[in-house]
């Protein structure tokens, strides 16, 4: 138990110690107030910048920034809360809470947020934080957000005879004909790559019906709203206005909208950064971006990105929670914007002069303010990946709309028989 | 009797380490498979539900695992043949009084499968790119169109079962070479005074003469080419559209990606037994061509 809290470097020491076939390995100097912080992929990177100003506001806090690979984050999580090893502080993908809250090992965080004079719930955008509540209670602070909206290129927009993005789908949907009608052969109007559920779960998140039922015990895919956004996103590819790609077949997409292969391009904020820095100074006015139209008018978008959740058998809750107040301070968010492109999920975050003055993430900005929480059940991010293989076979015409949300709904219903399950006890054993 | 036990004290250490590191996880697993052991039965052990069989029923009735035991034969059909046939083919160049640095020769060919799969699978990834990679590169130089190699489905097995079959090997070569050097030179002696060209050699000297080797390293080589995953996993996590996931990769990740370790735990066994079985087959089937 002591071991887990020394310094990382001073066990790796000890395993290479072990290895060489040295038993004696010396106890290295222990700090009792070292925050262990996991983070994952570039955010650890980034985040460990801001760590000296944090250690010299607090000189008794040290904090030991672990990095773990984005794909190999889940399973470490999981395996630290099996084996008990979980650290003091952690970054977590917001559609992980649910799952992390079933295994008990958050820490609820409204008593914190009470007294906390840093941390004002009614700043942050309210689909972000939405995310962060598992019936009704709080269990991580949003860090960063990421939705999807629409990448477009202005100029042949413009060709098509169209002044502005798209506001509602059926305007969307006589863009993409006009642009498709004018388009090179081998060329298209939207980039919608078929691996990937973010495009098809924003538009059916649109809708009015949620997308699970009866308290996340069924599926509800066959509901006339996710049948209206499945049919709307499967005829774009029925009309050949997007090709039946795979990102990984599209390993460059940047330069293919320069070069006009697709004319919109439905994807997230770090794309901002990657046309910047790939196109030509020359095409840089020739890209925009825009909020996602919905059925009738602006329509909503997802609300993934990132929180900081503190574990239930942390050791230094204190002192994590004022980690947490530190990250989120308006100021340190902007630095942290202006090191990796991640944006704040504060309102206030956006004052600043880099995010204010930047006409590409305004429709972000536009967005966050309509973003939707997908349904809190841990078992969410099976159900959507069962969804978009699926949708993609809807899309290359296996099956039809009718066919492919009855085949969603019997998968997300096999997925969630074991929470119907435990409800269903719960209730029994309460009565 | 005091030697029995003897013999039982020096097998001891042995049998204590084997119980405690194999046998007891493997009855742990077989249990395991029995039960809906998932992320709710880690959160609170009451949520465990014993199930019987219903996880291998459910198994046979999932298309994903079907195509996945599609790939992982299609994985083995191709790349067990071409492997042993690389394999042998190297060791008898090496084998040949002609051959030159003969150790030299043996190492490099040896190095793959010493090297790590994650940074081979690196280098491969981009020798295979259809952009810029040095293979599309040189069908560009025969005129040829490219080819999207990780990226289209039909391409992805044929890419894997290379990257496989160079990695692999050299392993069985070693043991090839072994086995050729343990036959007598005086069979061949014979052979060429009776006018014997190279080939009929080969055919009836040094095949025969190999067999017991030939088992055995088929025996080793298809119980591992079943056992796929690596490889995918570096190289294409399985896509495109699935089409290289093996038996082990879906074993993968309903364990711990989605953390159902009794489905998981149903598949390994289900892996276990499909490769039992062929194991057994090929052992029949070579044992009932030998002469009596």
């Amino acid at each position: 138990m002591t071991a887990r809290r020394r310094p990382a470097r001073a066990s790796r020491w000890c395993a290479a110690l072990l290895l060489v076939g040295l038993a004696a390995c010396g106890a290295p100097p222990r700090n009792q107030n070292t925050l262990t912080f996991w983070a994952m992929g570039r955010e650890a990177e980034a985040v460990t910048q801001l760590m000296p100003a944090f250690e010299r506001e607090h000189p008794d806090i040290r904090v030991d920034v672990q990095e773990l690979p984005w794909k190999a984050a889940h399973q470490k999580l999981l395996t630290a809360i099996a084996g008990d090893t979980t650290p003091d502080v952690a970054q977590l993908g917001n559609t992980w809470i649910a799952e992390l809250q079933a295994l008990d090992a958050l820490e609820p965080l409204q008593p914190y947020v009470a007294r906390s004079s840093g941390i004002q719930p009614a700043d942050y955008f309210p689909g972000i934080w939405a995310t962060n509540r598992i019936d009704g209670t709080l269990y991580g602070i949003p860090w960063y957000v990421d939705t999807r909206l629409l990448f477009y290129r202005r100029d042949l927009l413009k060709a098509a005879g169209f002044d502005a993005p798209p506001r509602d789908w059926a305007e969307w949907s006589r863009q993409m004909a006009a642009l498709q009608a004018r388009a090179a052969p081998g060329h298209y109007a939207i980039l919608l790559p078929t691996n990937e559920f973010e495009q098809l779960l924003s538009l059916a998140l649109q809708q009015d019906e949620p997308l699970l039922r009866d308290g996340g015990r069924y599926g509800n895919f066959e509901s006339a709203g996710f049948k209206r956004a499945l049919a709307f996103y499967v005829d774009i590819f029925k009309r050949h206005e997007a090709p039946l790609l795979a990102n990984t077949e599209v390993p460059n997409p940047w330069v293919e909208v320069g070069r006009g292969v697709y004319a919109f391009y439905f994807s997230g904020p770090w794309n901002i950064g990657e046309f910047r820095h790939r196109l030509a100074p020359a095409q840089q006015g020739s890209w925009a971006t825009a909020p996602l139209p919905g059925p009738h008018g602006p329509g909503a978008g997802i609300a993934s990105g990132s929180s900081l959740v503190i574990f239930r058998h942390a050791r230094h809750k204190a002192q994590a929670w004022q980690l947490i107040e530190y990250l989120s301070r308006p100021a340190v968010q902007q630095k942290f914007y202006a090191l990796l492109g991640d944006m704040p999920p504060r309102r206030s975050a956006w004052q600043g002069t880099a995010l204010r003055s930047d006409p590409a993430v305004q429709a972000f900005r536009d967005q966050l303010e309509r973003v939707k929480p997908t349904p809190p059940v841990p078992e969410w991010e099976r159900i959507v990946t069962e969804m978009q293989l699926v949708a993609a076979q809807a899309a290359h015409g296996e099956l039809t709309v009718d066919q492919a949300a009855a085949e969603i709904d019997r998968r997300a219903d096999a997925i969630l028989a074991k929470r119907r399950w435990m409800l269903d006890r719960a209730h029994g054993e309460r009565r | 009797m005091n030697r029995t036990r003897t013999a039982w004290l020096f097998l001891t250490p042995a049998l204590l380490v084997l119980g405690v590191f194999f046998i007891l996880p493997v009855i742990g697993a077989l249990g395991l498979s029995l039960t809906d052991y998932d992320l709710y039965a880690l959160a609170d052990i009451r949520n465990l539900r014993f199930v019987g069989l219903h996880n291998y029923w459910a198994l046979l009735q999932r298309p994903l695992f079907w195509s996945a035991l599609g790939n992982t034969f299609y994985f083995v059909a191709v790349g067990v043949p071409l492997s042993i046939g690389a394999s042998l083919g190297s060791a008898l160049l090496l084998n040949s009084p002609l051959a030159r640095l003969k150790s030299f020769h043996r190492t490099v060919l040896f190095a793959p499968v010493v090297t790590t799969v994650v940074a081979v699978a690196v280098i491969w990834r981009y020798l295979f790119n259809t952009k810029y990679g040095l293979v599309n590169y040189g069908l560009a130089g025969l005129g040829l169109d490219p080819v999207d190699w990780l990226g289209d489905p039909h391409w992805a097995m044929p890419t894997i079962i290379a990257f496989a079959v160079w990695k692999n090997f050299g392993y069985n070569m070693i043991i090839f070479l072994a086995g050729l050097q343990a036959i007598p030179p005086e069979l061949y002696e014979a052979a060429r005074i009776d006018g014997a060209s190279g080939w009929r050699q080969f055919r009836h000297i040094t095949l025969p003469m190999l067999k017991p080797t030939m088992l055995l390293v088929m025996v080793l080589t298809v119980a591992g080419y079943f056992q796929l995953f690596a490889e995918p996993y570096v190289m294409t996590e399985g896509g495109p559209l699935q089409s290289t996931v093996s038996v082990l990769y879906l074993m993968y990740d309903d364990g711990f990606k989605w953390w159902n370790l009794g489905v998981a735990s149903a598949v390994a066994f289900t892996l276990f037994g499909v490769i039992l079985a062929i194991t057994i087959t090929m052992l029949r089937l070579m044992r009932r061509r030998e002469p009596a």
